[in-house]
Order: structure tokens, then C-alpha cells, then sequence
């Protein structure tokens, strides 16, 4: 120990091993991470592939195109509220968040942490859509496209991640699973991911207005030529506010969360 | 530390209230560690213990009175850099190895040990890859006491570090944590084992009910802890039964006194002495919870008096 020597944590050394703990701890509980990756592939396979009749369903867009972005929106959604939402309420219960709150860890190193593993998992998720869209689904895509896609797919996640932070303080480590299945699958179909929105009755299309995963599906879409056709702006602008909204909840409520004893 | 360094308290809270809604958590707290001590913090569950530890960690915030860690806010980083914690929590993330979580805390400091000297240094070497949720609770123990460790910390804290272990687990852990204070480490240790701060504390302070109500020596703090209760039928004024040396406390309940004293036999003689119509006398040994409630209701040491 030479005492010149001040050496200091490096912080990009601390945010990598931070990221590939995380998803080294997700890899080893294949039974929490693979349905996250399994559940929209499959849902992609069963109503994009297997039970769809391969005709359009909008003008010349298939079923299994349109799936391809809204499973995809489905799968990124997913992999931000159980990676984030429910993974910081089990957490904040079992104390050990207290434990690296104590610590000297950079408070923003947990969240890019977190925030790298659900956009590995939503990429996993988007590449194996894509790969089972060209190869069964008939599914042809320029490189441009399909990448505009995938970025947009990607970059969603964020809000998602902000909505999933915002659950993990408010809610409690064993209603988090429940509570945040019961916004995710209601919220999923509501938002036209399952079925295209646009054979939807027109109360539902009225109410997905109101519903951030509809407006992430539509940026999503536009790359298949399969969505509504309202403007970009609106959709960036209400995933941006969403995504405010959402930050300030999660401030507030990790504020709450630390006037709480636990053990 | 040389001779140069001012031996300000390491860690201290100063007139500390919490509270939790309208529970009072803390109701006034001083407490200091200072260079080079083991101090234990006794009291029952609920006392506020791991309250105190909170606030020191800078995991809450008092309501009134200060915190300090260093002489720092002790959330700002460079404070938390000097210190390692071993917290009550009910579980780890179980699907990384020790040496896993080792490397990535030593990540936080600027001088860490190695994961393998940090292993070594809780005799955790041969576990070290195995996954956290395989080790058993007295080896999760000792890898959360390694993770504590890793900073090079001048202070550790240790809160009810050895709850739910087996006696020879909790053996090993003192031993552990005395090779720390004589690396020259500072240790804030909470328990409510009156054994673990006689083996361990050099100087104990008893909490209860968010008050610190004694404190001083293990010695001193055994002699109020291993007494006696008296119970009597008698008629003498709580005055004239306290004014008898060595009695800790006196209540009185409609005819019945209740006396708590180390020394049962000289006081039981001064009252049958100051009272010829006693009757009903017992002498049971009061335990340490017994000794905690004594000294809330009559502080015999500096501390709030709630009346």
C-alpha cells in the first residue's frame, strides 16, 4: 500500500461488472429469465405463424409482419417491467438493496446495470422474431428497415425501464409479480400487440391513446408500412412524457422507500 | 492511525430523533465510536438498534440531530469508502458466487483487498465458487462479513451479525471480528446478546426504547444486567427502599414492592430490618430483559429521563 498511490474506483470498470453481474444472476435462473425471452417468441410463432392463413390483414401486411414489431414491442416491454420493476421490488425486500446502498457504489452503476440486461434480453428477443420472420413467416425486409426497426425496438425499452424503476419502489416484493402481470398483459392487448389495432372496434382504438405501449408499437410499425399513420412526433412526444412522469414517481418513491425500516 | 491523527469519533449520532409515522424510533440519541474501539450496542428487538445503524449508514436521515460517518454526510461516497457494513438482510442474490460479489464491491473502493485475501481473511477459501444459494447460513454469514470487509475499511459495522447462527458459527464470527479490531479496525456492533457484547465490546452502550439507558463497561454493564428481583409485601416509601445501597430500581405495585438489585442478600436484610410487618418475600434472578425494562423506567447512567 503506497499511500501516494491514490488510486480511485474506476467507474466504467464498476458499470461493467455491474452489468455482467446482473445478467450472469439472470442467466443461472432460467426459470425467471427464459420465460421472459420464450413468452413472446412463442405467442410470435403461435398467431404470426402456425394459425395465421399467410394472406394480408392490413392492405399487403401480413400477420406474421405485423406481430414481428409488436411482439417485439411486447417482448422489450416485458424484459424492462420483470428485469427492472419486479427484480428491484424482490430486492428492496430482501434487504440486499440496502446492503449495496450502503456501499460505495455509484448510485447510477444499479440502474445502467439493470437497464443493460432488460436491452440484452429485449435484443435477444427482437433478433429471434426477426430470424423466425424471414425464415417461416415470408417476412421480407430491407437491411435498412429491419435495422430502424430494431433500433426503435431497442431505444423503447427505455421508458419501460423508468416505468419498471417506478414499479420496483412502489410496490411490495411479493404483490410485484401479480401486480406487474396484471398491467403488462391487459395493457399489451389493449395497445394492439396481439391483434392488429386497426381491427380493433373504435372505442378500443379511441382508449390505446392513452396507453404508452401503443404509441412504442406505432414508431415500431412504421417500418412495416402497418402503422395508423400518426405523426412520429406524437408518439415520441407521449413516450417522452411517459418517460418523465415515470422518473419522477421513481424519485419520490425511493425517497418514501428510505424513510421505511425493514428487518 | 499515528499519534497525529485527532481522535474524533468515527461515526457518531448526536441528539438523533426517528421517527416512523407516529412511532418514535429514536428518541435522542448520542452515540460515538471512536478510534480503535469495539463498541456494542444492546437492546432488545425494537430498541432501535438497526435504526441507529441506518441512520450512520446514511440510509435514513434523522428527524432531528445529526448523523455523521466520518465527519461526513454519511451518504456522500467518501465517507462510505472508509466503511463496511454487514446488515440484517433475509437474502442475497443467490445465483453468484462469493468470490463473484467480491470482485465486483472491491470494484467500489480505491485500495480493496483481493477477493481471495477478503475469502481468507472470514477462512471462506474453499467456498469461494460456490453459488451463494448452496452455502450454508453460517458461510452466507461469513461471505457477507468478507463483503463488509473488502474496502480496507477504518470502520466496520455490524448489525446483529450473529442472529440465527449456531454457536460454533458464532464462535468463529467473534473470533473473525476480534482479528479485525486487532488490525487496528473500529467495530459498531449491535446485538441483543448480552454474551456476544461481554465478549466482545470494550465499551457497551444499552438501548431501549429508542433511549440509550446505560452504558460503561462490559463489566459494569453485566453487574446491572445478573441481578436479583425481590418482590415484598411492605408499606415502606419507595424513597427509604431506594436510598439502600445496591438496589438498581423499585416499583411498587398497590402492597407489593418490586426491587432489582445484583446484591439480594445485604438489601434483603436492610429491608426485613426497616420493615417488621413484610411479608411474601421472593427472590427470583431477573434476566436481561428483566435489567433492559429496569433501567428504561430508572435510568441509573447519563440518559433521557422520560418522566
Amino acid at each position: 500500500m503506497n499511500p501516494i498511490d491514490a488510486r480511485r474506483p474506476n467507474l466504467q470498470r464498476i458499470y461493467a461488472l455491474e452489468s455482467w453481474s446482473e445478467l450472469l444472476r439472470a442467466l443461472r435462473m432460467p426459470m425467471y429469465s427464459l420465460p421472459t425471452v420464450l413468452f413472446p417468441v412463442m405467442f410470435y410463432v403461435m398467431f404470426g405463424l402456425v394459425f395465421s392463413s399467410g394472406r394480408p390483414v392490413l392492405g399487403n401486411v401480413s400477420m406474421a409482419t405485423y406481430l414481428l414489431a409488436t411482439y417485439g414491442v411486447f417482448g422489450v416491454v416485458g424484459a424492462a417491467l420483470f428485469g427492472f420493476g419486479v427484480g428491484v421490488a424482490i430486492e428492496r425486500g430482501q434487504g440486499w438493496l440496502q446492503v449495496k446502498r450502503a456501499s460505495p457504489m455509484p448510485p447510477g452503476a444499479l440502474f445502467f446495470a439493470k437497464m443493460t440486461m432488460s436491452l440484452v434480453f429485449g435484443l435477444t428477443i427482437v433478433l429471434l422474431l426477426s430470424a423466425l420472420a424471414v425464415a417461416f413467416g415470408g417476412v421480407t425486409i430491407s437491411v435498412e428497415r429491419w435495422l430502424g426497426l430494431v433500433g426503435t425496438l431497442v431505444a423503447g425499452a427505455i421508458p419501460f425501464c423508468a416505468f419498471g424503476l417506478a414499479l420496483g419502489f412502489l410496490l411490495g416484493p411479493n404483490s410485484a409479480v401479480p401486480v406487474v402481470n396484471l398491467i403488462y398483459l391487459p395493457m399489451g392487448f389493449l395497445s394492439g400487440l396481439w391483434i392488429p389495432i386497426q381491427v380493433l372496434p373504435e372505442a378500443l382504438k379511441q382508449f390505446a391513446q392513452f396507453l404508452p405501449p401503443y404509441h412504442f408499437a406505432q414508431l415500431a410499425l412504421k417500418f412495416l408500412d402497418a402503422s395508423r399513420g400518426e405523426p412520429v412526433a406524437l408518439h415520441l412526444g407521449v413516450l417522452v412524457a411517459f418517460t418523465v412522469i415515470c422518473l419522477l414517481v421513481a424519485t419520490w418513491a425511493y425517497r418514501r422507500d428510505s424513510g421505511k425500516s425493514y428487518g | 492511525m499515528n499519534g497525529q491523527v485527532p481522535r474524533a469519533p468515527l461515526a457518531e449520532l448526536n441528539g438523533v430523533v426517528k421517527r416512523f409515522g407516529n412511532k418514535t424510533a429514536l428518541a435522542g440519541v448520542d452515540l460515538a465510536i471512536r478510534p480503535g474501539e469495539l463498541v456494542a450496542l444492546l437492546g432488545p428487538n425494537g430498541a432501535g438498534k438497526t435504526t441507529a445503524v441506518r441512520l450512520l449508514l446514511g440510509l435514513l436521515r434523522p428527524d432531528a440531530g445529526t448523523a455523521l460517518l466520518f465527519s461526513r454526510d454519511p451518504s456522500m461516497p467518501e465517507a462510505r469508502q472508509r466503511m463496511g457494513a454487514l446488515l440484517q438482510i433475509s437474502k442475497v442474490p443467490e445465483t453468484l458466487t462469493p468470490r463473484e460479489h467480491l470482485r465486483l464491491f472491491a470494484s467500489y473502493y480505491p485500495d480493496p483487498l483481493t477477493p481471495a485475501e477478503a475469502l481468507a481473511a472470514v477462512g471462506l477459501e474453499d467456498r469461494g465458487d460456490r453459488l451463494f444459494g448452496k452455502l450454508s447460513g453460517g458461510e452466507r454469514q461469513r461471505a457477507l462479513f468478507a463483503l463488509a470487509l473488502v474496502g480496507r475499511p477504518d470502520l466496520l459495522v455490524l448489525d446483529e451479525p450473529t442472529v440465527g447462527l449456531d454457536v460454533e458459527a458464532r464462535r468463529a464470527l467473534w473470533e473473525q471480528t476480534r482479528a479485525q479490531v486487532n488490525a487496528g479496525r473500529s467495530v459498531l456492533l449491535t446485538t441483543h446478546y448480552l454474551e456476544e457484547a461481554d465478549a466482545l465490546a470494550d465499551r457497551v452502550v444499552v438501548i431501549h426504547s429508542g433511549r440509550v439507558v446505560a452504558q460503561g463497561t462490559p463489566q459494569h454493564i453485566k453487574s446491572l444486567a445478573a441481578g436479583r428481583r425481590i418482590r415484598a409485601r411492605s408499606r415502606l416509601p419507595i424513597e427509604t427502599v431506594k436510598a439502600i445501597s445496591g438496589v438498581t430500581s423499585v416499583r411498587r405495585d398497590g402492597e407489593i414492592l418490586e426491587i432489582l438489585t445484583p446484591r439480594a442478600e445485604g438489601v434483603t436484610a436492610a429491608l426485613l430490618a426497616a420493615d417488621r410487618d413484610l411479608m411474601d418475600l421472593e427472590i427470583t434472578s431477573a434476566g436481561l430483559e428483566e435489567a433492559f425494562l429496569a433501567l428504561t423506567r430508572n435510568p441509573v447512567a447519563p440518559a433521557g429521563d422520560p418522566s
